[in-house]
């Protein structure tokens, strides 16, 4: 007879013990499978790493992805602070890719160091913006953020798109449905190879960590994310608190948007993305809301997407190989929370029927 | 009758973790009798008898009813061994009517035939003295009809054994005094009954039995007749204590401290939830708020705290009117309220966060700068851990994970610290034993001899009667007026509660 008994309370090094090993079996799982589907797992996993870190090129396609990732999840772990289910980063970044690129299009003879400031701060203004809407929404109506924030996803993407085939389509582009590259000012220098947006993460980690830890206003935020009641009892604003942090959050996606433009595309199109703004919602989340632990899990990543696109050419294995590691990866360290707090124990029989338990 | 028990509970065991909740707990109940269960806050009770009613298996020991061993894997089979429970929070569904509720998750055909069964429910009813209109709606009762109602649910499902876990909480004294009717009436009918207290004379008034936890274990069993409060008390504590709270005579202010006029409140649908309410409170005053649960006591506190808006009237605090006001600004003109919910964690604290940051919670912004102030704040909380003798490994603790005590007592000692005019404090001891409420009592006359306004909204009649200056009395969100309680009877308060003026020939 199984029986499901709480565990006592565990200490943090066990914890993250558990967390790990659920990594472990995750692997294992997904080795099973790809066994199944008829491929060597030790292989695959050998390609995965050799594609992702074995030559500078690689290793350098890895960071290129790191980096969004690690600014998206900050913004998300803001907002999930406080249980404002902003699941709208991808689009954030869209809309902040949008307004970097209105600033180089615009201006794109103004000198290079202020062309990029003036396109991050659009850039994160517009993200931010983008996510204020559904926190209005929210704050005045009560709608569920979680719907909102997704929906306006597509809008902002389609609304690249529609740039991308309609008035922004570039003349020169003989019938490609493409933007312009961006004047060589608007785009964003390069430190040891990778553009300069590994030290705007980096710096960032540091000062979200410390936002959330340390400040008032992060205080703020989690007391409000454990109960809007208790804050207002407490003498703060429900909204001004939900204001900031979602103009945080927001404009932080906004401008993982805006290097992307800048430091990859060197223009804006509607697969600047291709789906980061949702990854880092796992990685976020994986990281437990902890801006440092964000840097580690948003590597990991990357290294299964980057991975994932050599297997294809390598072994011919689609990279959706990656997408379900991932998914198994995710499953079994969600799982672990149940066995973090609980424990099964095998009992003698006693009776028919099984025990449940409270 | 048989030489063995109805119900006997044998050396039972149950831990949760590595807390220790039931140690060789045992427990007989005969036909006929009425059995209490007494004991303080974690001493178990409650965890014994959901292994009764199947909720919780027992890790070791064994249950017997009628002789015969048990096994419960679910609240089904104990339903099917003629066992029911009636918890603290009722289990209903709101929107059905009473025999909806009734006939809910019981074994009859696929279709309800609505005659059949009020039949049924009124000839239980009868036989026990129930009433109850079985086409009502459950959200259109009062809390003595919803009682009544689950009552007749497990009647209904063939229960002989009857569980009531903390039944009179919520009560009147007039409606603990129908349900004590029907006790005795299904007493009279063979049924056994267990019912759990933290009040030493409805023990005393309803039991035949009573049985006394204390810190998991069972300490004793008495015959009821030829005990004394007192004695039961110190079982219950396991040292001797004394019973009465005190009444600290002091000045009171000339001028009010808090002015209330014509205060009136609505909810969404415009229904009124306060209306007409008038009264002034004095600093070095205890005013006590009486009322049954629901009547108002809630809108008063959070409008007071700026939390809840008012439709009409005045609230002025030393002359200025605070309607309007943010709760920000309230607090910080010094009034205080520390509402502990039903959940305790609703309001107040923040349940995920330690007491460090759970003290800092109204004072946090009056440091300079853009970050907390942890190194002030842990020393804010551990002069409060050591003035209120709070038991915690560290300062540095999760509330949530502190036992009910103690957390009332990071709230309350958070607000006197901030050295308040005007406390407001809702169901200070509400789950509390008795040596805690006691040390809450002790505080809030310590508040009062300083010189402070407390507004001390209570459950327990007898506490509101030994301990406040003078009571308000609430109904439907009126008040029925201000009595002293030196001169007024808990009869007198209960039929003002249930919305009777004291002049009323209602009541003879």
């Amino acid at each position: 007879m199984l029986k499901i008994v709480k565990r006592p309370e565990g200490s943090h090094r066990r914890e993250t013990l558990m967390r790990v090993s659920a990594v472990f079996f995750a692997l294992v799982a997904s080795a099973v499978i790809m066994a199944l589907l008829g491929y060597n797992p030790f292989l695959v996993y050998a390609k995965i790493v050799e594609g992702s870190l074995m030559s500078a090129y690689r290793f350098r396609e890895t960071i290129h992805k790191t980096i969004p990732l690690v600014v998206l999840s900050l913004g998300i772990a803001v907002a999930f602070k406080m249980k404002f289910w902003n699941i709208g980063a991808e689009g954030q970044l869209y809309m902040g890719a949008f307004g970097a690129a209105l600033v180089a299009y615009s201006l794109p003879t103004l000198p290079s160091p202020l062309l990029l400031a003036f396109m991050m701060l659009v850039g994160a203004v517009f993200g931010g913006l983008w996510a204020l809407i559904p926190a209005l929404l929210k704050l005045k109506f009560s709608t569920s953020e979680t719907l909102v924030t997704l929906m306006l996803n597509y809008i902002a993407i389609k609304w690249v798109s529609y740039l991308q085939y309609g008035p922004w389509k570039d003349p020169n582009g003989i019938g490609f449905p493409k933007m312009a590259a961006f004047s060589s000012g608007a785009v964003l220098p390069k430190v040891f190879g990778i553009h300069i947006g590994w030290i705007i993460a980096l710096v960032l980690v540091v000062v979200i960590h410390i936002l959330l830890k340390k400040s008032k206003l992060g205080y703020e935020i989690a007391v409000l994310g454990e109960s809007d009641t208790t804050a207002r009892y407490a003498g703060m604003s429900v909204a001004k608190i939900t204001v900031t942090a979602v103009l945080i959050s927001g404009g932080l996606c906004g401008l993982a948007g805006m290097m992307q433009a800048s430091g990859i595309e060197r223009t804006l199109n509607d697969q600047l993305s291709g789906g980061l703004g949702f990854t880092a919602v796992i990685t976020c989340w994986l990281a437990r809301l902890s801006a440092p632990a964000v840097v580690l899990v948003s590597f990991l990543f990357s290294v299964l997407i980057q991975g994932g696109a050599y297997l294809q050419s390598s072994m011919k294995i689609p990279s959706a190989v990656a997408g379900v590691l991932q998914g198994i990866i995710l499953f079994f360290v969600l799982g672990s929370e149940f066995f973090i707090q609980y424990s099964v124990v095998f009992q003698k029989k006693k009776s028919a029927g099984e025990v449940h338990d409270a | 009758m048989s030489d063995h028990a109805y119900i006997e509970l044998k050396n039972i065991c149950k831990s949760f973790g590595s807390v220790v909740a039931n140690r060789d707990v045992c427990l007989s109940v005969n036909k006929g009798e009425i059995h209490a269960l007494l004991g303080e806050n974690g001493s178990g009770k409650s965890t014994l008898v959901n292994m009764l009613a199947g909720i919780y298996s027992p890790d070791g020991g064994e249950i017997f009813i009628d002789g015969k061993p048990v096994y419960f894997s679910s609240p089904r089979d104990a339903i099917e061994q003629g066992i029911g429970m009636v918890h603290q929070h009722f289990k209903l569904v709101d929107v059905m009517t009473a025999k909806e509720n009734i006939a809910a998750g019981s074994k009859t055909g696929f279709f309800v035939r609505g005659k059949t069964l009020s039949g049924e429910i009124a000839a239980i009813g009868q036989r026990y003295g129930l009433v109850v209109n079985p086409d009502k709606k459950v959200y259109n009762m009062s809390v003595g009809e919803k009682q009544t109602v689950e009552i007749l649910k497990m009647l209904y499902r063939g229960a002989r054994i009857l569980i009531l876990d903390e039944p009179t909480a919520v009560l009147t004294p007039q409606e603990i005094q129908t349900l004590f009717d029907i006790l005795r009436n299904m007493k009279n009918e063979g049924c056994a009954i267990i019912i759990i207290t933290h009040k030493l004379n409805e023990v005393l008034e309803i039991s035949d039995r009573v049985t006394i936890l204390r810190k998991g274990e069972s300490v004793s069993t008495l015959e009821t007749a030829g005990v004394s409060p007192l004695e039961l008390a110190e079982q219950m504590v396991g040292r001797a204590i004394k019973l009465e709270v005190e009444r600290t005579e002091t000045q009171k202010t000339a001028e009010p401290l808090l002015r209330v006029e014509g205060l009136e409140a609505r909810d969404e649908e415009n229904v009124k939830l306060l209306s007409d309410m008038s009264f002034d409170l004095y600093g070095g005053e205890i005013l006590g708020v009486a009322g049954i649960a629901g009547s108002g006591q809630k809108e008063l506190c959070e409008i007071v705290a700026g939390l809840c808006k008012a439709t009409a009237g005045s609230v002025r605090f030393m002359g200025e009117e605070i309607l309007g006001m943010t709760p920000g600004k309230i607090i910080r003109k010094g009034i205080s309220m520390s509402f502990i919910p039903e959940d305790r964690l609703g309001m107040g604290l923040v349940a995920g966060m330690n007491i460090v940051d759970n003290v800092m919670l109204k004072n946090y912004h009056a440091s300079p700068g853009l970050f907390m102030d942890r190194a002030a704040g842990k020393k804010l909380a551990e002069k409060i851990v050591k003035r209120f003798d709070i038991s915690t490994p560290s300062v540095f603790h999760i509330v949530k994970k502190l036992s009910g005590g103690n957390i009332q007592k990071v709230l309350l000692g958070r607000e006197v610290d901030m050295n308040p005019h005007l406390l407001i404090t809702a169901y200070p001891v509400r789950g509390l034993d008795i040596g805690a409420s006691y040390n809450i009592y002790d505080v809030l006359n310590e508040q009062k001899r300083s010189g402070v306004g407390v507004l001390f909204i209570g459950e327990d009649l007898d506490v509101l009667l030994q301990l406040c200056d003078r009571i308000l009395v609430l109904h439907a969100g009126r008040s029925m007026g201000i009595v002293d309680p030196r001169v007024t009877s808990k009869e007198e308060l209960g039929l003002m509660m249930l919305g009777r003026g004291r002049e009323g020939e209602a009541y003879a």
